[in-house]
């Protein structure tokens, strides 16, 4: 069964743009599932219609079977939403947002307790429950925003930018939270900046710019799909300026850091033995993260020029 | 958190107890609103009720003398009451509706399963209860100054529920429309005051010129004011049957535009 199905979906705002142009998308059951795209894509607007916070003007969306123009009430339960922007009450404690959060979905205040202790105490905001949320720091209140969202126990998880602003230690143990709730069945569709963080936790993806998905693929088979891989050579010796390496593309990303983009059927011996010749000495080499990165950045560059 | 297997199909949505609990969490969380800016909600009605009752009661209703048979002050104590029920329940339901717009916390209730006209009744029934809070605190008020008996209860209590959940109405509508706070304190500061004061809360239109008081006939607070009254003191200058009629069109009228609008996402959706 589809987590998420939609098809032809199309949204036209009142001031004439036009931010999707026939979208058609579907999300296994249990999947985690990367929605990319570059700023003003329709992410956003994608995520609020089939969270019934923007309206849409053609096409269809269901949830786990239920559609929301026929079973908005079912649909709508089966989701638990992490907005981009910060969107409670920051006057209220941590505790009474999400306790009040499960009410909205029908959970008896007894049993929102105990799930408010769950998910507080899981997101380490426990000892914070009592203090007005506006005093909370900005990694606290996504936590708070992710702790809420569960509070109904969804089926479908969706996290617009849940990472945005947070600090690497914290933004670590959110991914193995999230990465926990995925694995126990809850389906996860994450958007993202990250592009590392994408690609670390998701399965599939798909990318959507100008309105339409440009992309869609098993995670592994886009990673796949790049020719070259990008490592980062750390030099003993500083250099002014990039060595010629053909038929490698080097460059410098500081006087100690040399960036390598090596075919993916190369010898590295051989990329050694040219580095030797120019009395270059590697201290240590590793393979830069991002792949998915560039392989985003090729295909929204293809897309602009279209 | 449960298994893959038992996520597998999604059980049928209880909807009786979602739509229960729903409108309870949303009525509680209005409650402890409330209460919890008691000092803005529940005082400044009850301070502003004692200097109406000292300044027109006490000074100068001494001067004015009684008025349709009763002393001034027992007469102006209805109308004082569903002057703060008016005030009360109009401003809770537009301050804090607004404020969730604003601060975007609408939107906890917007993704949730419960259906427009629950979140409405919802937040109109925070609004009774504040304005039945304050009303209580204006009575007693009012029983420091003057003896108030109580002739028909259930015209009191049905003429200050059903005005309570007009204006509650009211409020709503206006912070679905309102972009900025200064649409929300435009009607009741160019409306709302104006019709309270010339809704017979202070005489009994009877003492007006004859155009005046067909003019006053056109104010919808006339009608609730004087049922109120009639419930306590037995009298009224309009018909008390009329006032209800209104009252339940004006309900039924404004209920069935805040669903509608609401269902449409005007001001909330986009």
């Amino acid at each position: 069964m589809n987590a998420l199905s939609v098809r032809e979906l199309t949204k036209t705002y009142r001031n004439g743009v036009q931010a999707l142009k026939g979208i058609d998308l579907s999300v296994e059951q249990g999947d985690f599932f990367a929605l990319l795209g570059p700023n003003g894509a329709g992410k956003t607007t994608l995520i609020g219609i089939v969270t019934s916070l923007v309206k849409k003007t053609g096409g269809e969306a269901s949830i786990f079977g239920y559609d929301i123009d026929r079973d908005l009430e079912a649909a709508k339960s089966c989701i638990g939403v992490v907005p981009q922007e910060i969107n409670f009450n920051l006057f209220e404690t941590p505790e009474t947002i999400v306790v009040n959060q499960a009410g909205f979905y029908g959970i008896p205040r007894p049993v929102a307790r105990e799930r408010a202790e769950r998910y507080l105490k899981q997101l380490q905001l426990w000892d914070k429950r009592k203090h007005a949320s506006r005093g909370l720091s900005g990694g606290m209140k996504r936590r708070l925003m992710i702790a809420r969202a569960l509070m109904h126990e969804p089926r479908l998880l969706i996290l617009d930018e849940p990472t945005a602003g947070v600090d690497i230690e914290i933004r670590r143990s959110m991914w193995d939270f999230l990465r926990q709730i995925n694995h126990s069945g809850t389906t996860i569709i994450l958007t993202t900046h990250y592009l590392e963080e994408a690609e670390t936790l998701c399965r599939n993806i798909a990318i959507i710019d100008g309105g339409r998905i440009i992309e869609r693929d098993r995670m592994s088979n886009l990673l796949r799909r790049l020719h070259t891989e990008t490592f980062v050579i750390s030099l003993r010796e500083p250099l002014a300026q990039a060595p010629s390496l053909t038929p490698y593309v080097a460059r410098l990303t500081d006087e100690h850091t040399l960036e390598v983009e090596v075919s993916k059927d190369a010898n590295l011996n051989d990329l050694f033995a040219r580095l030797s010749a120019h009395g270059i000495e590697a201290l240590s080499m590793r393979n830069k993260v991002n792949r998915l990165e560039e392989i985003f950045m090729r295909l929204v560059d293809k897309g602009a020029a279209a | 958190m449960s298994s893959l297997a038992e996520n597998a199909i999604p059980p049928p949505l209880a909807l009786g107890r979602v739509r229960w609990v729903g409108f309870q969490t949303i009525v509680i969380r209005e409650f402890h609103r409330i209460i919890r800016i008691w000092s803005q909600t529940i005082l400044p009605s009850a301070v502003t009720a004692t200097l109406y009752f000292v300044i027109f009661g006490t000074v100068i209703g001494s001067r004015i003398g009684p008025m349709g048979g009763f002393g001034y002050m027992m007469y102006i104590a209805p109308g004082l009451i569903m002057q703060a029920v008016i005030n009360n329940s109009y401003t809770n339901v537009v301050s804090s509706f607004f404020g969730a717009k604003f601060g975007k916390h609408v939107e906890e209730l917007l993704v949730s399963p419960l259906p427009s006209w629950l979140i409405v009744s919802g937040y109109v029934t925070g609004g009774v209860v504040r304005g039945v809070m304050v009303g209580l605190a204006v009575t007693a008020v009012a029983l420091f100054f003057t003896h108030l008996p109580v002739l028909h209860p259930l015209i009191v209590v049905g003429a200050a529920v059903l005005t309570s959940v007009t204006f509650s109405l009211g409020g709503f509508l206006n912070a679905m429309f309102a972009k900025n706070f200064d649409q929300v304190s435009i009607i009741p500061t160019f409306l709302l005051s104006p019709l309270t004061y010339l809704g017979g809360v202070f005489y009994s239109i009877t003492r007006l010129p004859q155009w005046a008081q067909h003019l006053s006939l056109a104010d919808p607070i006339l009608y609730m004011v004087n049922a109120f009254r009639f419930g306590f003191l037995g009298v009224s200058d309009v018909g008390v049957g009329e006032a209800f009629a209104i009252m339940l069109i004006a309900v039924a009228g404004l209920f069935t535009a805040a669903v509608v609008l609401m269902d449409r996402g005007a001001g909330i959706r986009e």
